[in-house]
């Protein structure tokens, strides 16, 4: 399981912006370099992020070749209610992650 | 001008890039102060620094038994704040082994001798996740140089390393980094050369990196014929640069442009 560091803060009030971070280690071995054999490192990158907040999703991301490795993403939203903030990543070789974080809003 | 004057001023002139003087201590700086504020914040903020994750990784190993002897880290050394300071103070001189150790190297030494166990391989992905977690303990300590009667040895031998010309570019280290930092050399800017975040994230590497690492890169940026990985004279470059730094804090695991 890829390791991943999610910044998302314990507490907000209802209606504040809330910025959120998501880190997490992934290769994204671009498909273009070629090994020290001479053959072509196959392409092994991230596709997809999403942001789930309470089962809605308020953030998608397409990633593509040109992400460096161990994508960072940084992005807001307006803290509504208290729940869960699910993320989840998939990508080449069947790569999944998902990551949770609460949020408490008052 | 008269003539005595203006040849003393030629000879001024043609002597100073072999009289580099070293960087006086007030003058000393950190490669972070030249950074932009987004990479400061990713330096300073543990879940934004992409090298937390190496950190993590030496944290699980730091507890896992390994080797014939089946020992943790832990179960010699405990709590991983008894590494505090340490990183701040290596390399130093072992008198058992009477020669220069790096922070890499005695945690192969550990390995071989009290683990029973392989060494890891300079550059993997283990040894930089130990690495990073041991030198994440000492953040913020200042850099205590070893004063022992056998180092004085090797960093005098870094520092002739360090201000002799190699490679095709016909450069020393010195050249760059006590004389022209602040510059610019290629749009980039010339930092001091300061050993204080190591093992860093370098982004251009896209990983984390060692000292080592950082050497290799400059040599073969010099055109000079890079030593091979296991070579003394990184470990000499490495103590004469802790040296250079005393009292620098501790940034590791730093992150660099």
């Amino acid at each position: 399981m890829a390791r991943a560091l999610i910044n998302v803060p314990a507490h907000a009030k209802k209606g504040d912006i809330i910025e959120i971070k998501a880190l997490i280690s992934h290769p994204m071995e671009s498909g273009y370099r070629v090994g020290m054999n001479g053959t072509i490192i196959p392409r092994d990158i991230i596709h997809v992020f999403t942001c789930d907040y309470n089962g809605v999703e308020i953030f998608r991301a397409d990633f593509s070749q040109a992400v460096a490795a161990n994508p960072f993403m940084s992005f807001h939203t307006i803290a509504t209610e208290s729940g869960k903030l699910v993320f989840r990543w998939s990508g080449d070789k069947d790569f999944e992650a998902t990551e949770t974080a609460e949020i408490i809003v008052e | 001008m008269t003539g005595r004057v203006f040849i003393a001023a030629v000879l001024a002139a043609l002597l100073a890039p072999a009289l580099a003087d070293e960087i006086p201590r007030a003058q000393r700086r950190s490669g972070y102060d030249a950074m932009s504020p987004q990479t400061r914040a990713m330096q300073d903020n543990e879940s934004e620094n992409p090298a937390t994750l190496w950190v993590l990784d030496g944290e699980a190993s730091w507890r896992k038994p390994e080797g014939e002897a089946n020992k943790s880290c832990a179960d010699c050394h405990g709590d991983a704040s008894s590494m505090k300071g340490v990183a701040a103070r290596y390399p130093r001189f072992d008198a058992a082994r009477g020669k220069p150790v790096d922070i890499e190297q005695q945690i192969n030494i550990c390995r071989v001798e009290r683990q029973k166990a392989t060494p890891f391989a300079y550059e993997s992905h283990e040894l930089l996740a130990m690495t990073a977690f041991v030198a994440r303990q000492s953040r913020g300590m200042p850099i205590l140089p070893d004063k022992a009667a056998g180092a004085a040895k090797t960093v005098a031998e870094g520092q002739r390393l360090f201000t002799q010309r190699r490679g095709q570019l016909d450069l020393s280290c010195a050249q760059c980094h006590d004389d022209n930092w602040g510059r610019s050399l290629g749009g980039a800017s010339i930092p001091q050369g300061q050993p204080n975040g190591y093992p860093l994230y370098r982004l251009e590497w896209q990983s984390v990196g060692s000292m080592r690492r950082r050497l290799r890169n400059c040599l073969s940026g010099m055109r000079a014929e890079l030593w091979p990985v296991d070579a003394p004279e990184y470990v000499a470059l490495e103590m004469y640069l802790m040296a250079r730094a005393e009292g620098l804090r501790m940034e590791s695991p730093a992150v660099r442009p």
